[in-house]
């Protein structure tokens, strides 16, 4: 089986690459980086800020299946339309602090396009727990998130 | 619609867990497996083809019978911590990929 998506995490490194190759052109994947109600679909969360400028704040807030509310936030540092992203991200009341993330989009095709999204955190042991958080969560919401997936491809 | 079999799907059920659990100790034949669970032969056969798919179990032919027994390969598989974390990306990103051709398909 191909992996569409690779993770690169080196052992002892406070950082991991994400890398995703995408059927879409260019413009389209960076469009579902910035349009609030499309962003608000595929991460399964609700947009309450998403100012796609330097300088700009975002604010996401999910719910859990028991209807806690999570808040996620961060500040955009660079924003370079279909090309970079440069932003903090945070899970609020969460003891892991701030990452910092570099999205790089490129063209691939005409039809195909490219994510490397570079996250670097505080230490080593604080990348190492948020490696594992959806391990911890448990199969049975991998399998949901599958479920939800392929009703919807139906 | 064809569901693409994956050991997280695979071990997502508990009857399946139980399955697993009970052929770590030593291999079995199908009607040995069943005799454990209330549930009819035919759903724990059923069970048993998604993990042998899946490769979380074998099957080996013994004289007429044919016994099922863990492929510890596959098993490390789960272990790897990562992976459930590259799944949650790649849901996510094959969402990203679903809505997006739609959305250019309205254009």
């Amino acid at each position: 089986m191909e992996l569409k998506t690779k993770i690169d995490a080196i052992e002892g490194k406070q950082e991991i690459v994400i890398t995703r190759e995408f059927e879409l052109p260019l413009e389209l994947l960076f469009k579902a980086y910035i349009e609030p109600e499309i962003v608000e679909q595929w991460m399964g969360t609700k947009v309450l800020k998403l100012e796609n400028k330097r300088h700009g704040g975002w604010q996401f807030e999910t719910l859990d299946p028991k209807g806690n509310k999570h808040g996620f936030s961060g500040v955009i540092h660079e924003f370079i339309p279909n090309e970079k992203i440069t932003r903090t991200f945070e899970m609020e009341n969460a003891p892991f602090g701030p990452q910092l993330e570099f999205l790089e989009f490129e063209k691939l095709t005409a039809d195909t396009s490219k994510l490397r999204m570079q996250v670097v955190y505080r230490s080593v042991s604080i990348r190492d727990q948020i490696l594992q958080l959806p391990f911890a969560q448990g199969i049975n919401m991998a399998h949901n998130r599958l479920q939800e997936i392929v009703n919807k491809l139906k | 619609m064809n569901l693409r079999r994956d050991v997280f799907q695979a071990i997502a059920d508990p009857t399946r867990r139980a399955i697993l659990l009970l052929v770590a100790s030593q291999s079995m034949t199908a009607g040995a497996i069943a005799a454990n669970f209330d549930t009819s032969r035919p759903t724990v056969s059923k069970h048993l083809q998604i993990l042998t798919e899946c490769e979380l179990l074998k099957q080996e032919q013994n004289g007429r019978e044919m016994y099922y027994h863990l492929n510890p390969n596959k098993m490390k598989e789960i272990a790897d911590f990562i992976e459930p974390f590259r799944k949650m990306w790649d849901d996510r990103f094959n969402k990203l990929e679903t809505i997006m051709k739609k959305y250019k398909s309205k254009e």
